[in-house]
């Protein structure tokens, strides 16, 4: 188990150093984020929705767009030069390939959210600070929930030619339970109603997080060539 | 007896079965429209409940077997499962269309809305739309195996995803209750339309079985010509 963690960290690393030396996707998701806020701020009647009221929608949307172009990142790079075959190759749980992957995406995603959050409140002017914790909890179930379905989707698109046109159409039907629960939670928590309220909704994020997790880290193994 | 001797069997068979179901089809329009009594309440437009409720239970049969071999495939990794998940795949697609379709015209006579998110309306454009995320991810794929790999976690995966989005609609239901939305309780037929509706569903699903068995034969000629091609090629 220890082996498998220290390799899983070793991916990552090696995957977060590559995308910090270039910082290509990183600030592109992120313009990207901050593009799609500004855009969904003007995607209503102002006299007669509030920003308020759009605002959970908007968040999420937000966050699930700017992760969807940098989630084939990650086998984009070991798809070039055959990178790959050089990983399977290593002396390592094949596993820990995956676990690698998630773990980089979800600090590449945490990032992205990190950023939008606050130009989030400045938009929206929404009054956010109070209920940090409650709303860390629901970003990070949900975000989970997506990358890593996100990133076994992406392990597989990337050997096609559409790649990026692929993940979505692949990964959106994935994103209806975790997007509308964040979204719902999120509401609550914005409009201070108690976290108990929406349990239901925590519930099934939740679930989805185990389910998907463990569907997906023994998927993977069958993604790869014998 | 050569696999192209079976496969073409399995398409003839196909065809036959599919050809017969056909007609049956006809017939249940017949008696559908002339010998079962027009519904008090919701009028001729109950008529289509017929082919609706029928079609969607061959498409959601046909993405549970899809789902089924899937994990059969990448147990066993036989091609044959993979080629059968495919056909089934595709064939759900297309009942999944005539559902979709049906659907809305019942729906604005009789719910006043062609569409409602409803738990079940909800789950299945879902699951037709992965579907169709499937077919085109296998169109985008050139090496078989792969193919039959990749699209063996996606099957598994909707499988799986499924009761996910039906619960999410339904949290999302008794949250926000819809005054608008007049949902029918289920009516205990009377035996005429009980009838009609039976042997409607046994149509169906003969007809899933006979589309798929044609699909299935093809799938397997299709893998003996793109062999024989390497073979001439190598």
């Amino acid at each position: 188990m220890a082996d498998l963690l220290r390799a899983a960290a070793a991916i990552a690393l090696k995957d977060l150093a590559v995308e910090w030396r270039t910082k290509t996707a990183l600030v592109s998701s992120l313009a990207f984020a901050v593009l799609v806020l500004a855009v969904l701020f003007f995607a209503r009647d102002p006299t007669a929705v509030g920003a308020v009221d759009v605002a959970p929608g908007a968040l999420w949307v937000t966050f699930t767009f700017a992760a969807m172009i940098g989630l084939n990142r990650a086998f984009l790079m070991e798809r070039d030069n055959r990178a790959l075959d050089g990983i399977l190759l290593a002396p390592i749980p094949r596993t820990a390939l995956f676990l690698g992957k998630v773990a980089a995406n979800l600090v590449f995603v945490a990032a992205v959210e990190v950023v939008s959050v606050p130009l989030f409140v400045l938009f929206y002017d929404v009054p956010l600070w109070r209920r940090l914790p409650e709303l860390t909890l629901v970003i990070g179930t949900a975000t989970f929930a997506f990358v890593v379905v996100g990133t076994l989707l992406s392990s597989m698109v990337v050997r096609t030619r559409f790649s990026e046109l692929m993940l979505p159409l692949l990964l959106l039907p994935f994103l209806v339970p975790p997007v509308v629960g964040a979204v719902q939670v999120t509401a609550r928590v914005l409009a201070g109603r108690p976290l108990s309220e929406a349990l239901g909704w925590l519930r099934l994020l939740l679930a989805f997080d185990i389910v998907f997790f463990v569907l997906s880290t023994i998927l993977f193994t069958a993604t790869l060539d014998e | 007896m050569t696999p192209r001797d079976r496969a073409l069997t399995f398409a003839r068979r196909g065809t036959l079965l599919t050809g017969a179901m056909l007609v049956a089809l006809a017939g249940v329009y017949v008696r559908a429209l002339m010998f079962t009594p027009i519904e008090r309440f919701q009028g001729p437009a109950q008529k289509i409940f017929y082919v609706h409720a029928p079609a969607a239970w061959s498409a959601l049969l046909a993405f549970a077997v899809t789902g089924i071999l899937s994990i059969l495939y990448l147990w066993l990794r036989d091609r044959r499962l993979d080629v059968a998940a495919a056909a089934s795949a595709e064939v759900g697609v297309a009942f999944s269309m005539v559902m979709l379709t049906t659907g809305p015209i019942w729906g604005k006579p009789i719910w006043g809305t062609w569409w409602t998110w409803d738990a079940r309306l909800t789950s299945t454009l879902f699951i037709f739309l992965l579907f169709v995320g499937y077919m085109v991810l296998r169109g985008a794929l050139t090496d078989p195996e792969v193919r039959a790999r990749y699209s063996a976690v996606i099957g598994i995966m909707g499988l799986v995803l499924v009761p996910f989005i039906h619960f999410t609609v339904f949290l999302f239901r008794t949250l926000h209750p819809d005054p608008v939305l007049m949902k029918p309780e289920k009516p205990s037929l009377p035996g005429d339309m009980l009838l009609t509706l039976l042997v409607s569903f046994g149509v169906f699903t003969l007809l899933y079985v006979g589309f798929l068995t044609q699909r299935y034969a093809l799938g397997l000629l299709r893998e003996l010509r793109d062999e024989e091609m390497a073979h001439a090629v190598s």
